[in-house]
């Protein structure tokens, strides 16, 4: 909590600071906790129900812990008419997770994003910062076997 | 450096070209496509090599170079020798053989699919060839990082013009004059929209750049932002002259992280510079900006939402009674407008509103960023005049579609917009053209789709980003939207029925004239298009429970071909669901009832047999 209230404190105590601090709480912590909603409403002297309403409005905040690896599936127009869609489900089944779930030893959050501006490669999957191009269904069980045995 | 006056920016103008244009450069696109296909790993190696070898040649990392399908891409200056798809082993034989000698490397040269030729030069190649760059003719040249190499290439000069030669309403008198309309989708008149927030009374005003580029498929400007941040700050500062503003945002995707980076070392030099802060170049002019990273909510492109999420609220629309050049960020008078629209403004000031005009269509001035995507074979950014066919985009500057399928339809103007068929292939982009065809200039996705693509599943796919992306506001588009994609899911799965037509079209109807903002009126769009253009295809999945694309799994199966299978096992060995049975070499069966579609079968098959029936 202490890095929470360092974060507020780097701010100017005024509204328009809440999504850039719950933007720095979320970059630190991968999620928001219940007290550090708390204790960015106290501290921006905000109703609560503001806060709730703001964390749970934009995308990028989560209300629940993230695994340790991020994957990130492009769900993007052009990844979709390339077969996104199956990717995603193989996925799904090669992690044991659905679209949204973090598996149960903490390993992977899986999640879909709209467009990674990056459409030449697509269909594509990040998984936390490195890009996998071309994808198809066959090929994702080897990419995650090669990235668990590096 | 402190600049303090005009004189003073064009000696440092001339100053720095002496000292820079004799030097050789060797440019490696740091676009977030090139990125992705590992640049930085090249960059490093290269900036490694030729310190080892003892070069005299300038490295730079530019902005987007456009044609992300081959990249990683460089080019040797003054030469022009343009490589693709390098690869770290290149490195050594770039440095050695075309940086030390001059030589050129056949194998890394770009070759025409359609003659077969090796290109050397960068504009040789037809992707290039056709387009007319203006907003995007320094990406690939300067370094984004390096506020000289904007300055070199003539950058702030429309700044100096109008401090010192035009008044703020002569400033305004240009743009109206240019037809430039804007282009984050709606296509207002920029001209028309400066003067109307410049005369509402207000204590103080804004200036708003709109870089939440939400729409899947597009990303001109983020290659912006990434390739050319200066020439946004240019044209912000030229558009707070004239209104009458001291402060500017830039509200920008966090989703950008590079584009976030450029933008934000980009205002700190400007500041440095004294071309952001107190008296600009020693005029009355003071501006400055402040950068904001967006929360991920396509319904912040909304101009109205937007502000709501700069003040720290959630993005929710309001009804625009009173526009927000009267009454937007803080209830004063603001001026948004795009990425790509900013990026304009030096332009026509250092070129005049009557070249400007003469490019484009009657009612579409200038020229306009494109992503073009999908399946299409040179997928990238492209720059074109208003009014070019969508054949010449597709096939000479696209290369037409990969793997000898059929073009089907190209969807334009991004989640809300609408897709054209074959037949229209021959109209010309501009704004009231594709609005006429049932679509929208949006903010330039073009998204190419081939005969795989199933028209039904693309609405529905559509209909289920915006059900996801409604702020819920309005109840039209709340439950609306909710309605259309229900039925849409219903005919996907096979279970539509002749009745569900009508209900689209009226319920779509009903969205869109009954909405609050722009997202809810244009939302329909995907659904009453392909209504209008592949009614055949709602048919086919409704009464005859089929579809032919091979998309939407209810309503097809994996067969294989007797007579092409070899028994090879490899799709019994791939199936993740032990779906097939067969020995080796004997014809292998699928269990349909374990099947589920996953096609990995289809896929990995090298006999063709199996088959989607």
């Amino acid at each position: 909590m202490k890095k929470v209230g360092k974060i507020i404190a780097d701010f100017p105590l005024t509204p328009e600071s809440l999504i850039p601090i719950l933007q720095e709480i979320q970059e630190e912590f991968n999620f928001l906790s219940e007290d550090s909603i708390k204790k960015v409403a106290a501290g921006l002297s905000l109703p609560l129900h503001h806060v709730y309403s703001v964390a749970t409005f934009y995308n990028v905040f989560s209300l629940k812990p993230k695994g340790r690896n991020i994957v990130k599936v492009c769900m993007g127009s052009a990844c979709h008419v390339r077969g996104a869609g199956r990717i995603l489900e193989e996925i799904e089944r090669s992690l044991g997770i659905k679209n949204g779930e973090t598996s149960a030893d903490g390993s992977f959050s899986l999640e879909t994003v709209n467009c990674l501006g990056a459409c030449a490669l697509g269909p594509i999957m990040v998984i936390n910062k490195k890009y996998n191009g071309h994808i198809t269904p066959a090929k994702v069980e080897k990419i995650f076997q090669e990235f668990t045995s590096q | 450096m402190k600049l303090t006056g005009n004189e003073q920016l064009v000696s440092v103008r001339t100053h720095l070209t002496e000292k820079k244009s004799t030097l050789r450069t060797v440019s490696l696109c740091g676009g977030t496509g090139c990125r992705a296909s590992e640049s930085e790993k090249l960059l490093v190696l290269l900036r490694k090599t030729v310190t080892e070898k003892n070069i005299d040649i300038t490295i730079k990392e530019t902005g987007c170079h456009g044609l992300c399908e081959n990249g990683p891409l460089m080019v040797i200056r003054p030469e022009n020798i343009f490589y693709q798809r390098i690869q770290p082993s290149d490195i050594d034989e770039i440095v050695e053989k075309s940086l030390k000698n001059g030589e050129v490397i056949e194998r890394l040269l770009y070759e025409d699919p359609e003659t077969g030729r090796k290109l050397i030069k960068e504009n040789d190649i037809p992707f290039y060839e056709k387009q007319q760059r203006l907003v995007f003719a320094q990406n690939g040249h300067i370094d984004p990082k390096s506020i000289e190499d904007y300055i070199i290439t003539g950058g702030y000069s429309a700044l100096t013009r109008v401090l010192s030669d035009l008044s703020p309403e002569e400033v305004i008198g240009e743009v109206e004059k240019s037809g430039l309309r804007g282009r984050g989708g709606g296509g207002f008149p920029t001209g028309k929209k400066w003067k109307s927030c410049r005369i509402a009374p207000g204590s103080s005003k804004y200036v708003v750049c709109n870089a939440d580029e939400g729409d899947p498929g597009a990303y001109m400007d983020r290659s912006l932002l990434e390739g050319n941040p200066h020439s946004v700050i240019e044209g912000m500062l030229i558009g707070a002259f004239a209104i009458g503003a001291r402060e500017g945002r830039i509200y920008v995707r966090a989703e950008y992280p590079l584009a976030v980076e450029n933008i934000i070392k980009a205002i700190a030099d400007a500041r440095k510079w004294g071309l952001l802060g107190e008296k600009i170049l020693g005029s009355e002019l003071s501006f400055d900006i402040e950068v904001t990273k967006g929360g991920g909510a396509f319904v912040c492109g909304e101009s109205t939402a937007l502000m709501q999420s700069l003040q720290g609220y959630s993005g929710e629309p309001r009804t625009k009674h009173i526009h927000t050049t009267e009454s937007g960020l803080y209830n004063l008078p603001t001026n948004l407008n795009n990425v790509e629209t900013w990026a304009n403004i030096p332009i026509i000031i250092n070129r005049g509103a009557a070249w400007f005009n003469k490019i484009g269509t009657p009612g579409s001035k200038g020229t306009k960023i494109f992503s073009l995507v999908g399946k299409v074979r040179n997928t990238g950014l492209i720059e074109v005049p208003m009014g070019m066919s969508l054949r010449e985009i597709v096939f000479d500057i696209g290369g037409g579609i990969p793997g000898g399928r059929e073009f089907k339809a190209i969807q334009t103007g991004g989640p809300s917009g609408g897709c054209i068929p074959g037949q229209y292939l021959d109209r010309s982009v501009d704004f009231d053209e594709l609005t006429s065809l049932g679509s929208m200039m949006g903010s330039g996705g073009l998204i190419v789709m081939d005969e795989d693509t199933c028209m039904v599943e693309v609405a529905r796919f559509y209909l289920s980003f915006l059900v996801e992306e409604s702020c819920g506001k309005c109840t039209p588009c709340r439950e609306g939207l909710w309605q259309l994609l229900s039925i849409l899911t219903r005919i996907t799965e096979g279970k539509g029925k002749e009745e569900d037509l009508a209900a689209l079209e009226e319920i779509g109807e009903m969205v869109k004239d009954s909405s609050l903002c722009a997202l809810g009126k244009t939302a329909p769009n995907p659904v009453l298009s392909t209504l209008r253009y592949f009614k055949d295809e709602y048919m086919e999945h409704i009464v005859d429970k089929k579809c032919s694309p091979g998309v939407c799994r209810s309503l097809f199966q994996y067969k294989i071909d007797n007579e092409k299978c070899t028994g090879c096992m490899l799709c019994q060995v791939k199936c993740p669901y032990q779906a097939i049975e067969g020995r080796k070499k004997e014809v292998h069966t699928i269990d349909t009832a374990k099947c589920v579609k996953c096609g990995i079968c289809f896929e990995v098959c090298r006999f063709d047999a199996v088959k989607k029936v």
